[in-house]
């Protein structure tokens, strides 16, 4: 019974990478804004919508998805200034629902200029798969698993090396703090929303040879990204990253071993009851409330 | 003369009665008559959303699958099992509340985001088992054969009969929701809203208000489920999935938190939009997502609130203009 194990661990960590990355955005905006970006599933799928379109244009895959990716930074920060940064000081519901308007003028949009089939980026060095462990592993898995394991190191330097990622690092902690010691929190939130868009983008790019891509995976996506940011711990950048492989693994162990229909559902029912058992997810602090 | 606050809502509420009741009367076609009741179906989970959102102060990312319950459960047990229709109706009501209150314990606990995705997980879970239990509901596909609603020997079969029911419904529900947020309860939710330890330091449980509300809301929610079925008489599981209950946040958000009204307005307001925008044709969902985005921007607190402050505004300038 557990023969296909191995297999259903490979498919199962390939894709809780991308579901890694996904919640990585959220908690980039999160942090330095309190806000839940709905939004963010569509940059998932402009990270491979986008590539699939450039590469249609003629341009080789690499360039396609690095402009792909930069496009898709670009409209998260248009997305802050345009849309998030004139509501400053609104309760933040208000924001989740403009990120909400957002999302749908962003599947609209794709539906719009790319149709609404379902394109595949062909995979970036073959698809000979490599037998080893009794699994059959896509070189596109290493490839998704490599790349986010470079992003997150890219992150940590970031966050730890970098003044720009300190900075961000103290408006999560403190803003009214941070912007006494002279931080633009404003230029900050700029900055989460592009990353984090970059960091979508990237995802959708890495999987679009995997699972196909369409205008409208987003969603589906978007939601698998939050509740591994959730199932990490809210607020912690690594911990949606493990989450989003946790997630993966429960999701393809869910599809293999009981039935593939309910493989959303049991990843679900799996958060679920680790959220009634430990409120603040996997790896997040429980939080000390002030009266 | 003012009136007590009780009688001050059933004034505003047999008002909007009678408005309601005039409003096929204005309209050209059976088509308007049909927006209009799932309008008044959306406003009813709505006005149930706000008491728990607005209101308590608690998100709920699930509502549609209440809404769901309702409908599967009275399709099922009248179409397949031939029970009579206000049995399934019962039945349709109490899933919803039963599976609420079982539910709202270990759910309710959690706070803020994380209690908005452990609603969102339940909403995608009970979406999912609509699509893949296809014998007990049909599947993806849906279920058909669903009996038109017939009460007392009455059958509600004209689309203006059951406007009308509609519009009793919608009143009702929106006078039990202003006379229980004047109640003691509705203090109670408010002020656990502002701080559950203030509230719990001056007597209020705070648990079972939380569940009381949340219980409330999903049986509203699961009553317009069961209208829906019984008017419809088709049900698939799309009507019910997370874009849905995203919807109903929408509403709620942008109608007002809090406001009663607020909420009726918005849920009328984002049923009609899309049929209004029809005329866009390719572009209406683009012109759809901007006036969303838009209206959250220039009416921070709603419709309801943009109406009141647009009332305090012109009550100010008729005041300058009695004084020059």
């Amino acid at each position: 019974m557990f023969a296909g194990a191995p297999q259903y661990l490979v498919s199962g960590l390939t894709q809780g990478a991308a579901y890694g990355l996904i919640g990585l955005g959220f908690t980039m905006i999160f942090n330095t804004t309190g806000i839940i970006n709905f939004a963010q599933g569509e940059f998932v799928m402009l990270g491979g919508m986008l590539s699939v379109c450039l590469l249609g244009a003629g341009l080789p895959l690499p360039l396609a998805i690095v402009l792909a990716c930069l496009a898709t930074a670009a409209i998260g920060g248009l997305m802050e200034r345009l849309a998030i940064r004139p509501i400053a000081g609104a309760p933040a519901v208000n924001a989740v629902i403009i990120t909400i308007g957002v999302s749908i003028l962003l599947r609209g949009g794709a539906m719009l200029a790319f149709g609404k089939d379902t394109h595949a980026l062909p995979a970036f060095s073959g698809t000979a798969p490599i037998l080893a462990l009794g699994a059959a592993i896509q070189p596109q898995s290493l490839w998704v698993l490599a790349v986010t394991l470079a992003l997150l190191a890219a992150l940590k330097l970031f966050f730890t090396a970098t003044i720009q990622g300190k900075a961000m690092l103290a408006c999560s902690c403190q803003k009214k703090a941070a912007s006494l010691v002279g931080i633009s929190v404003a230029r900050m939130a700029l900055l989460s929303f592009a990353i984090s868009g970059l960091i979508g983008a990237t995802a959708g790019a890495i999987l679009a040879p995997i699972t196909m891509t369409a205008y409208d995976v987003g969603m589906m996506l978007g939601l698998k990204g939050f509740a591994a940011c959730i199932l990490g711990g809210l607020g912690n950048p690594f911990g949606a990253a493990a989450g989003g492989l946790v997630l993966g693994v429960l999701e393809s162990f869910g599809a293999g071993f009981i039935a593939s229909g309910y493989k959303d559902a049991f990843a679900f029912v799996v958060l679920l009851l680790l959220l009634f058992v430990k409120p603040s997810g996997l790896f997040g602090k429980a939080g000390v409330e002030r009266v | 003369m003012k009136l007590p606050v009780i009688g001050q809502n059933a004034a505003q509420a047999a008002l909007f009665l009678l408005l309601l009741l005039a409003v096929p009367y204005t309209l050209p076609n059976e088509y308007y008559l049909s927006i209009c009741i799932l309008g008044a179906l959306n406003a009813v989970i709505a006005v149930g959303l706000n008491l728990l959102m607005g209101y308590a102060g608690q998100v709920s990312l699930g509502h549609a699958a209440f809404y769901g319950l309702g409908a599967y459960a009275t399709a099922i047990a009248t179409a397949r099992f031939g029970l009579p229709i206000p049995a399934g109706m019962a039945i349709g009501v109490s899933l919803a509340t039963v599976v609420a209150w079982v539910v709202a314990a270990p759910t309710l606990k959690l706070k803020g985001h994380y209690l908005a995705m452990a609603t969102l997980g339940f909403g995608i879970i009970v979406s999912i088992v609509f699509n893949e239990a296809v014998d007990l509901t049909g599947g993806p596909s849906g279920y058909v054969g669903i009996p038109r609603l017939a009460l007392f020997g009455y059958e509600f079969a004209s689309d203006h009969s059951y406007y009308n029911l509609m519009a009793v419904v919608l009143t009702f529900v929106v006078l039990l929701s202003l006379n229980l947020m004047k109640s003691r309860t509705g203090r109670a939710l408010r002020a656990l809203h502002v701080s559950e330890k203030a509230a719990a330091s001056l007597g209020v449980d705070i648990a079972a208000h939380k569940r009381f509300v949340f219980v409330l809301s999903a049986a509203l929610a699961g009553l317009a489920g069961v209208l829906y079925a019984h008017y419809l008489s088709f049900i698939a599981p799309a009507s019910f999935g997370f874009g849905f209950s995203v919807q109903l946040v929408v509403m709620v958000v942008l109608g007002g938190m809090a406001s009663v009204w607020g909420s009726v307005a918005g849920a009328l307001f984002l049923t009609a939009l899309p049929e209004a925008l029809r005329e866009f044709e390719d572009i209406d969902i683009l012109v759809y997502g901007a006036i969303l985005v838009l209206t959250i921007m220039f009416l921070p607190d709603g419709l309801a609130g943009g109406l009141s402050r647009l009332s305090r505004r012109l009550r100010r300038l008729r005041r300058q203009g009695d004084a020059s």
